[in-house]
C-alpha cells in the first residue's frame, strides 16, 4: 500500500472519529440527576480521574478541585464533556475520550463522570472573610510572595504562576501550601505525548570549578539537569561534570507559620487570590 | 544481449529466491544467525540477548544514530521489530505494520489495518510487534483479529477474528510462531472478559486449539471462582510466551483477575490468573501451572516474559514479577525453587510451605484507601527482561512506587471497563523512581543497579559485547557495562521509551534498534 493511501485512510479514520465524538457531545447531560449514573460516574472518576483530581474530586497532586461550580475551562455540560473527551491543550489534562489517548472513556462514561462531578459540586463559593486590598499589599509587599510567584503577568518565576490558583485548588490545599509547602509538591507527569515534569523539587549543585547554586529543578533526566536558581537564572548542567548534585522534596518556599503569617493575614491573602482568580 | 541477461536474471530470481523463508528450524536455531532477530524476545528462551560483538564496552561511546523511521502517529510505540536478511518488520501505534530496508529505514511496504472506532483499548492503541514464519508476518489487532501479511508485499493473506472486541477483547502482544502455528494470548483484563491462549494454522488461519485461562464447570480449578465469576474473570495472556523444544511446551503467563481490585465479586484463588502455564504446544493442554499471586487485588498481572535458563544442570524459569518478587521455578515440574523481593514490597510478610509469598489481610484495598508497595504499575510490568549467558545475570527494569489502593464498587457491564478500583501514588518522600537491576538468578541477589530519575517502561537487551541496552521515560537510550552497571553511552531521542531494544547486523555492521516517541531509532558505529 502506498504512503498516500495510508495517509488517506488515517485521515478518513480520524474524520470518522471526530464525527463520532462530535455527535455524542451533546449540549446537555442526558444523564443529569440520575443517581445510578452518578454512582457509575464515581467509579469511573476514582479509576480514571482521581489520580490527578483526588478522591472526592477535591483536587490532587496535579489536577484542580472540581467541586467548585465554576470551572476554568467552561462550566456548562458541553464544556465539561469537551474538556474530558478532548483534553486541554497546553495543560496536563489529557484527552480521555474515544481517540484512544488518555484513559479512553466512552461518551456514556464521560456523561456518568459529569453526573458525578455535578453531584459533589458545592453550590456556593467559599465564604471569605479576608480583606482583598490588604491581601494584595501583603502579596506584593511584606509577604514577599511576588518575588517568586507571578500574578497577571507580574512577579517572579521561581514558584508556580498563581493567577488562577484560587479557583482551581481547594481552600484547604491553599492553606496547606502556605503553612506547610513541602507537604505536597506537584506530581510530575511524563506521558508519551505530553510532558509536565516540573515538581518544584529543590536542587543544590556544586560545579567542577566550585560554584554553588540552589534553586528548583525545571527538568531532569538521568544525565542532565535544567534548573532555575534563587536569582531566577536558568542553568543547564550535565550531571557527570558536577562536583556534587543534591535534590530534595523540601520546598524552597518558606513555611509560613502563624508567627510569620497570622491567620488574619492568611485570610487576606486568600481573599486577594480569589479576587484575582475570579476575574 | 543485455536484454537476454536481464531476462536470465529475472528468471533466476523467480526460480531461486535469494532469501530463504523463515522456517521453524531457523527459529529453533536462532542463535546460529545473530545477524537476524527472528522472534519477539530474540530466541525461544526469552533471553533478549544478542551474540553480536562488534559494538562493545570499549567502543560503544562512539555509537551514532543511523536512521529513524517515523510512524507519524500518537500513542505509545511498543514494537520490538524483527529483522530477517536485511528487512525489518514492525508494527506502530494504531495497528500499522511496516517492512523497512533495515540498512536505511526506507519503507518497502506499509499496511494500515482499519479497526472499528469503538474498540476497547484500556491502555492505549498499542502493538508490540509481529511474528514471522514462512512467507508471512503475523500480528494481532485492537479488535482481536489475527492478521497474516505477505512478507514481500504486505498484502493480507488471511484475517481471522479471535473474539468479539465489543466485549473488551483485543490483541496487543507480538505473536509467537511455533511449528506450523501462530500462538497468541488475548488482552482484556480491564473488562469482564475470559482470557485465553490460542494457536492458529500459519497457512490458513484455522484455529488449532484454545486454552481458556479461567476453568469452566467440571474442569480442575473451576472451584477457585465464586459463582459465575469465572465467566468474566479476566486472566488475560497479553505478553509473548516462550517455547521449550525439549518438552514441546509453551510457557505462557497470565494477567490479573477481573475486576482487578475487588475481591467480593470473585472469592477464591482465581486460577489461572497471575500464573505461569505450561501448555502442550501441539494441543494447548495444560501440563502444570504455577500461580504467583493468588486472588490478586492490586492489578499485578504476571504478564512478564518468563525466561528459560539452563544453569547448574537445572532447567529453570526466571520471572521478575509485577508483585515485586523474583521467582525461580523448576520448569520440569513447575515447583518453586525460591522467591525473593527484588524491589520494595509490603503486601506479604510470610511465605507458604512452597516458598510463595502470602498476602497479609491488611494489604486489601479499602474504601478509604490502603497504602501498598508495589503500586498498581508494579515493581516491573510488561517490559522485557534480559538474561546474559556471559555474566549469567538477569536484568530487569524495576519501579519503586507505593500506591494507595481504594475500592470503587462497580457492576460488570459487557464491554465496559471493569476495575473495581482506584489507586494513586502514596504520599511518600520519594513518590516514585526506577532502576535497572542486575540479579543473580540463582539467588535473587542484586549485583548492581542503575537508577532512573523516574520509572522507566523500557525493556532490556544484552549483547555479547558486554553491554546492556535500555531506555528511560525521559527519552534516553542508554548503554551500560553488563558487569558493573556503569553508563557508557546515551542518546537523547526526544520521546519516552515504551519498548525493548533488539540488535541485528547487515554486511557485518551491527545495529541496535529501539522505539521511542513515534520514532524507531537505529544506532551503529560510524
Amino acid at each position: 500500500m502506498g504512503r498516500l493511501a495510508v495517509a488517506a485512510i488515517l485521515c478518513a479514520g480520524l474524520l470518522s472519529l471526530m464525527a463520532r465524538t462530535n455527535s455524542l457531545a451533546q449540549e446537555s447531560n442526558p444523564l443529569a440527576g440520575d443517581a445510578k449514573a452518578a454512582k457509575a460516574g464515581e467509579s469511573q472518576f476514582r479509576a480514571n480521574c482521581a489520580f490527578c483530581h483526588g478522591l472526592g474530586a477535591r483536587g490532587g497532586g496535579r489536577g484542580p478541585d472540581l467541586t467548585r461550580a465554576r470551572k476554568r475551562h467552561g462550566s456548562k455540560d458541553a464544556d465539561l464533556f469537551r474538556t474530558i473527551s478532548d483534553g486541554v491543550p497546553g495543560t496536563a489534562m489529557p484527552a480521555n475520550g474515544t481517540t484512544g489517548q488518555g484513559v479512553g472513556m466512552t461518551a456514556e462514561e464521560i456523561w456518568q463522570v459529569i453526573t458525578y462531578i455535578r453531584s459533589v459540586e458545592k453550590k456556593v463559593a467559599p465564604s471569605l472573610v479576608g480583606d482583598r486590598a490588604r491581601g494584595d499589599k501583603l502579596f506584593h509587599g511584606s509577604g514577599g510572595c511576588f518575588t517568586c510567584h507571578m500574578v497577571n503577568g507580574e512577579g517572579g518565576r521561581l514558584g508556580p504562576e498563581l493567577t488562577n490558583i484560587a479557583t482551581s485548588r481547594s481552600t484547604e490545599a491553599l492553606i496547606e501550601s502556605l503553612r506547610n509547602p513541602s507537604r505536597h509538591l506537584a506530581i510530575g507527569l511524563i506521558e508519551n505525548t505530553k510532558e509536565f515534569p516540573q515538581e518544584y523539587e529543590t536542587v543544590s549543585v556544586v560545579t567542577a570549578d566550585g560554584k554553588q547554586f540552589t534553586g528548583v529543578a525545571l527538568n531532569e533526566d538521568n544525565f542532565s539537569l535544567q534548573m532555575m536558581d534563587t536569582q531566577q537564572q536558568i542553568h543547564l548542567f550535565e550531571k557527570d561534570t558536577l562536583k556534587s548534585f543534591q535534590k530534595t522534596r523540601e520546598s524552597l518556599m518558606p513555611a509560613y507559620d502563624e508567627k510569620t503569617l497570622p491567620d488574619r493575614d492568611l485570610q487576606d491573602l486568600l481573599a486577594y487570590l480569589f479576587q484575582v482568580s475570579a476575574k | 544481449m543485455k536484454r537476454a541477461c536481464f531476462h536470465l536474471f529475472v528468471l533466476s530470481c523467480a526460480c531461486f529466491p535469494l532469501r530463504a523463508q523463515v522456517t521453524f528450524d531457523r527459529l529453533l536455531q536462532s542463535s546460529k544467525e545473530p545477524q537476524n532477530w527472528l522472534t519477539y524476545s530474540g530466541d525461544y528462551a526469552g533471553h533478549r540477548h544478542s551474540e553480536l560483538t562488534q559494538v562493545n564496552s570499549e567502543n560503544v561511546k562512539g555509537l551514532v544514530a543511523r536512521w529513524v523511521y517515523q510512524t507519524a502517529a500518537l500513542g505509545k510505540f511498543e514494537t520490538t521489530p524483527l529483522v530477517v536478511d536485511g528487512i525489518l518488520y514492525g508494527t506502530g501505534q494504531d495497528d500499522h505494520a511496516f517492512a523497512l530496508d533495515a540498512r536505511t529505514g526506507r519503507p518497502i511496504w506499509q499496511y494500515q489495518y482499519i479497526y472499528p472506532s469503538d474498540i476497547r483499548a484500556c491502555c492505549g492503541r498499542v502493538n508490540r510487534g509481529v511474528a514471522i514464519l514462512g512467507d508471512k508476518v503475523f500480528y494481532g489487532t485492537l479488535d482481536a483479529h489475527l492478521v497474516a501479511l505477505d512478507t514481500k508485499t504486505g498484502n493480507v493473506a488471511w484475517d481471522v477474528a479471535a473474539a468479539d472486541y465489543r466485549k473488551g477483547y483485543s490483541f496487543t502482544l507480538a505473536p509467537l510462531a511455533v511449528k506450523n502455528m501462530i500462538v497468541v494470548g488475548i488482552s482484556g483484563g480491564e473488562y469482564g472478559t475470559r482470557g485465553f491462549v490460542d494457536a492458529y494454522d500459519a497457512n490458513t488461519g484455522e484455529r488449532k486449539w484454545r486454552f481458556y485461562t479461567t476453568p469452566g464447570p467440571g474442569e480442575p480449578g473451576h472451584e477457585t471462582w465464586a459463582g459465575d465469576s469465572w465467566k468474566i474473570g479476566g486472566a488475560p495472556a497479553w505478553i509473548t510466551g516462550v517455547y521449550d523444544k525439549d518438552t514441546d511446551q509453551l510457557f505462557w503467563t497470565t494477567g490479573n483477575p477481573a475486576p482487578s481490585n475487588r475481591k467480593a465479586q470473585r472469592e477464591g484463588d482465581n486460577l489461572y490468573s497471575n500464573s505461569l502455564l505450561a501448555l502442550d504446544a501441539g494441543t494447548g493442554k495444560l501440563n502444570w501451572y504455577f500461580q504467583y499471586t493468588k486472588h490478586d487485588e492490586h492489578d499485578w498481572d504476571s504478564t512478564q516474559v518468563p525466561v528459560m535458563l539452563d544453569l547448574d544442570g537445572k532447567k529453570l524459569i526466571a520471572h521478575a514479577n509485577r508483585n515485586g518478587y523474583f521467582y525461580l521455578i523448576d520448569r520440569t515440574t513447575g515447583k518453586l525453587v525460591f522467591s525473593k523481593p527484588y524491589a520494595k514490597t509490603t503486601w506479604s510478610t510470610t511465605f507458604d510451605s512452597e516458598g510463595r509469598p502470602v498476602a497479609t489481610g491488611e494489604s486489601s484495598p479499602t474504601l478509604e484507601g490502603n497504602k501498598v508497595c508495589p503500586g498498581a504499575a508494579g515493581s516491573t510490568n510488561w517490559m522485557s527482561p534480559s538474561f546474559d549467558p556471559q555474566t549469567k545475570l538477569f536484568y530487569v527494569t524495576a519501579r519503586e512506587q507505593c500506591d494507595v489502593f481504594s475500592t470503587a464498587e462497580q457492576a460488570n457491564e459487557e464491554g465496559h471497563a471493569y476495575y473495581g478500583s482506584a489507586y494513586f501514588p502514596a504520599d511518600d518522600a520519594e513518590p516514585y523512581w526506577g532502576a535497572l537491576r542486575a540479579l543473580d538468578p540463582l539467588t535473587g541477589e542484586r549485583k548492581w543497579e542503575f537508577k532512573h530519575v523516574s520509572p522507566s517502561w523500557s525493556g532490556v537487551l544484552t549483547t555479547a559485547g558486554g553491554l546492556v541496552f535500555t531506555g528511560d521515560s525521559e527519552g534516553n537510550f542508554i548503554a551500560l557495562d553488563a558487569k558493573t552497571g556503569k553508563a557508557l553511552w546515551h542518546f537523547q531521542m526526544g520521546g519516552a521509551v515504551y519498548a525493548a531494544p533488539m540488535a541485528y547486523a547487515i554486511d557485518g555492521k551491527e545495529y541496535i534498534a529501539i522505539a521511542a516517541g513515534s520514532g524507531l531509532f537505529t544506532f551503529a558505529l560510524p
